[in-house]
């Protein structure tokens, strides 16, 4: 099997070494790029969310790439993410890819059947499964090991003295976390990464604000999808945390029950699951404003249901709680200008905000 | 005598405003900018200039709107703002305690709540530009009726009709056939009015607490069917500035003069002589990764002065 898989963030890196320690030749997808975009959007239906459309141009471009499995996630409740995995099967039969097998790995907790069918095909044979503990283990300190690399350096980059220096820097130890592969060498690659992030020059007088980035995990996790707002953010002075890193996400949705602390949140304001990430929207937005964070930014693909419900209760939840809130639809009509602007128009927001509470002129010297 | 410069590049006009030392407005020009956003400035500048009172020196210079990173290097300016600070800063300079900025322009339009002198929420249109000047432009042209008459057409209406706002292709057809059923063209400008204002209220105003007072600017402020449809609509006064249509300038202009005050310093500023020199744009995708981003440059007689576009940083030279 030649396996090729979804592109989220730096996750290809761990997937890339699973399939290959379960013995498959493994094809990473490039990153997407307008060319993902624009084949995923010619051939998605129009109405389709922006993630559905990055996801089928990234695919086209790995059956293009040589890749003849693709190994993707199925999801639970009423979001259509659910039913992409048939969608972009029956997309890619029409197209005429009749040998192209898409493996859709559901919910472990939720439908283990159907999640064990799925993984006895990829682990194959007896001597596989003896050594998956073993995969396991190094595929989960690497992505561990990536989550705080990459947060260590969201961290930073508000406080660099030259643009584009972290950014720089984490490239760099991002490529020395890909050639490890033992538990040992990824441990050591993540030590010197951070020691490494820690040199970059930073200005630590700096009261940088604090934003939060919500919504559903693609737009969310993948900076293609976002215009890359969060550096984008870090690079205007602003502290930006993300909701979702992988291994947490990973952790509390499939491996054993969780997020019960943001259910817990959202519960004043909504109590049903609303599907995709409606939800944690909410209960993310409330934990957000109990941590004093300046403002929260919503990242939703446009026509996205869940996240559409959410941000029709997130003006209260910003009324009651006191924190400003600002979503962002996003598809393939997005243009960063547009985006930009409003970002900026938002951080003058927090900023005078921020000012006016400490007693100084909202306005000067914006 | 010292004075500020604010410059708003937008996509269809190009305003320019200059203040004395006290951020009070000495001039002012609102020129078409017809896609040429460097000719546009250079005209304006030109104008501008002959305007100004003699003796006035240019202490500071802001710009905001679409263009105002370019714009920001044709004059040198000494702040870039977007067009929703600038708008909420003018607004308030005027009126203290505005409470809701409605801003429609040529192709976008802003919802601005603020409260105790305080942006506390925005939002601009997302998906079209339906119910902004553009269309009211076109829609004019195509009734045969000027467009500064457009207004006081609506308010001769006796029985507005109904016309579908939501796209401005059904808009229109809309009209048309509200036309051809016999309908007068008051009604039927009128109805526009309403539509428009419904269509605003419903998206970029969905969710948003309006309290008075109310402040409505931008070009199609000047508008009174759009300002008589609003005051129907939320059952409040709606307050239209002076120099409504070109308050992004202005809160650029007073937003340059609190930082140049607050850290005293040299302007950019490359004077009124700007308008004759030769600015030119090269762009080109650069294939370093697989972002392949729209690399901008700008050359000032012949030499680069500023580039961008690009994600990584490798291009970026804002000088």
């Amino acid at each position: 099997m030649r396996i090729t898989f979804p592109y989220m963030g730096s996750s290809p890196l761990v997937f890339k070494q699973l399939f290959a320690e379960l013995g498959h030749e493994v094809v990473v997808p490039p990153p997407p790029s307008k060319h993902t975009l624009d084949l995923g959007t010619k051939y998605a239906p129009e109405f389709a969310c922006i993630p559905f459309k990055i996801l089928l141009g990234t695919y086209l471009e790995a059956i293009a790439l040589g890749a003849d499995t693709i190994v993707s996630t199925g999801g639970v409740g009423p979001c259509r993410a659910g039913y992409y995995g048939e969608l972009h099967r029956r997309i890619l039969h029409d197209l005429g890819y009749n040998n192209v097998r898409l493996l859709i790995l559901e919910p472990p907790l939720r439908r283990p059947r159907d999640f064990l069918r799925v993984l006895s095909t990829l682990v194959e044979g007896p001597l596989n499964w003896l050594r998956l503990p073993g995969i396991l283990h190094r595929v989960w300190t690497k992505l561990s090991a990536l989550d705080r690399v990459e947060k260590a350096a969201h961290a930073i980059r508000p406080y660099e003295i030259t643009k584009g220096e972290t950014s720089r820097v984490y490239k760099e130890c991002l490529k020395a976390i890909d050639a490890a592969t033992a538990v040992a060498e990824i441990r050591a690659a993540e030590s010197e990464a951070l020691a490494r992030l820690a040199k970059v020059p930073q200005d630590t007088t700096r009261q940088p604000l604090k934003v939060a980035l919500i919504g559903e995990i693609y737009v969310v996790f993948e900076p293609f999808a976002n215009h890359n707002v969060q550096i984008m953010l870090e690079e205007m002075g602003v502290y930006a945390e993300r909701s979702i890193y992988l291994a947490e996400w990973t952790l509390g949705n499939a491996v054993v029950p969780g997020e019960k602390d943001i259910k817990g949140a959202a519960r004043p304001y909504l109590s049903e699951l609303v599907g995709g990430h409606g939800l944690n929207s909410i209960g993310e937005t409330v934990i957000y404003a109990w941590r004093g964070f300046d403002g929260v930014i919503q990242l939703a693909p446009f026509a996205c249901i869940p996240e559409i419900v959410a941000k029709s209760i997130l003006p209260r939840v910003s009324r009651e709680l006191n924190i400003p809130v600002l979503t962002l639809f996003l598809d393939e009509q997005t243009g960063e200008a547009g985006i930009r602007t409003r970002l900026e128009a938002f951080i003058d927001l927090l900023a005078a905000r921020r000012k006016k509470r400490e007693g100084q002129v909202a306005w000067a010297a914006i | 005598m010292g004075g500020y410069l604010g410059v708003d590049v937008g996509s269809v006009s190009t305003n320019l405003v200059v203040t004395d030392e006290e951020g009070e407005i000495l001039a002012s020009l609102y020129i078409r900018t017809q896609g040429q956003p460097i000719a546009a400035v250079q005209e304006g500048l030109a104008q501008l200039e002959k305007k100004v009172p003699a003796g006035l020196t240019i202490e500071g210079v802001g710009t905001t709107g679409s263009g105002r990173t370019l714009a920001g290097v044709v004059v040198g300016a000494d702040l870039v703002k977007n067009e929703i600070t600038c708008h909420a800063v003018a607004a308030a300079r005027l009126v203290p305690d505005v409470q809701t900025v409605l801003e429609i322009g040529g192709q976008d339009s802003k919802i601005i709540i603020m409260r105790d002198g305080v942006v506390t929420d925005f939002a601009m249109n997302t998906v079209c530009a339906a119910g902004t000047g553009s269309f009211l432009d076109h829609q004019a042209q195509r009734l045969n009726v000027p467009i500064e008459e457009f207004g006081s057409y609506a308010l001769r209406a006796k029985n507005p009709v109904r016309i579908a706002g939501r796209c401005t292709v059904f808009a229109e057809s809309d009209m048309v056939h509200k036309q051809q059923m016999g309908h007068s063209l008051e009604d039927i400008i009128a109805g526009l009015c309403e539509a428009l204002v419904r269509n605003y209220l419903n998206n970029v105003g969905k969710g948003k607490e309006i309290l008075p007072p109310v402040v409505f600017q931008g070009g199609v402020a000047a508008n009174v069917g759009i300002r008589a449809a609003f005051e129907k609509a939320l059952g409040l006064p709606v307050y239209v500035p002076k120099h409504f249509g070109v308050m992004g300038a202005w809160g650029a202009a007073l937003l340059a003069r609190e930082k140049m005050r607050a850290n005293p310093q040299p302007t950019r500023f490359r004077g009124f002589q700007a308008a004759h020199l030769e600015y030119k744009t090269s762009s080109f995708d650069c294939t370093g990764c697989s972002n392949q981003c729209e690399v901008i440059s700008i050359s000032m007689e012949g030499k680069v002065v500023a580039s961008w576009g690009g994600r990584c940083g490798r291009w970026e030279n804002l000088s």
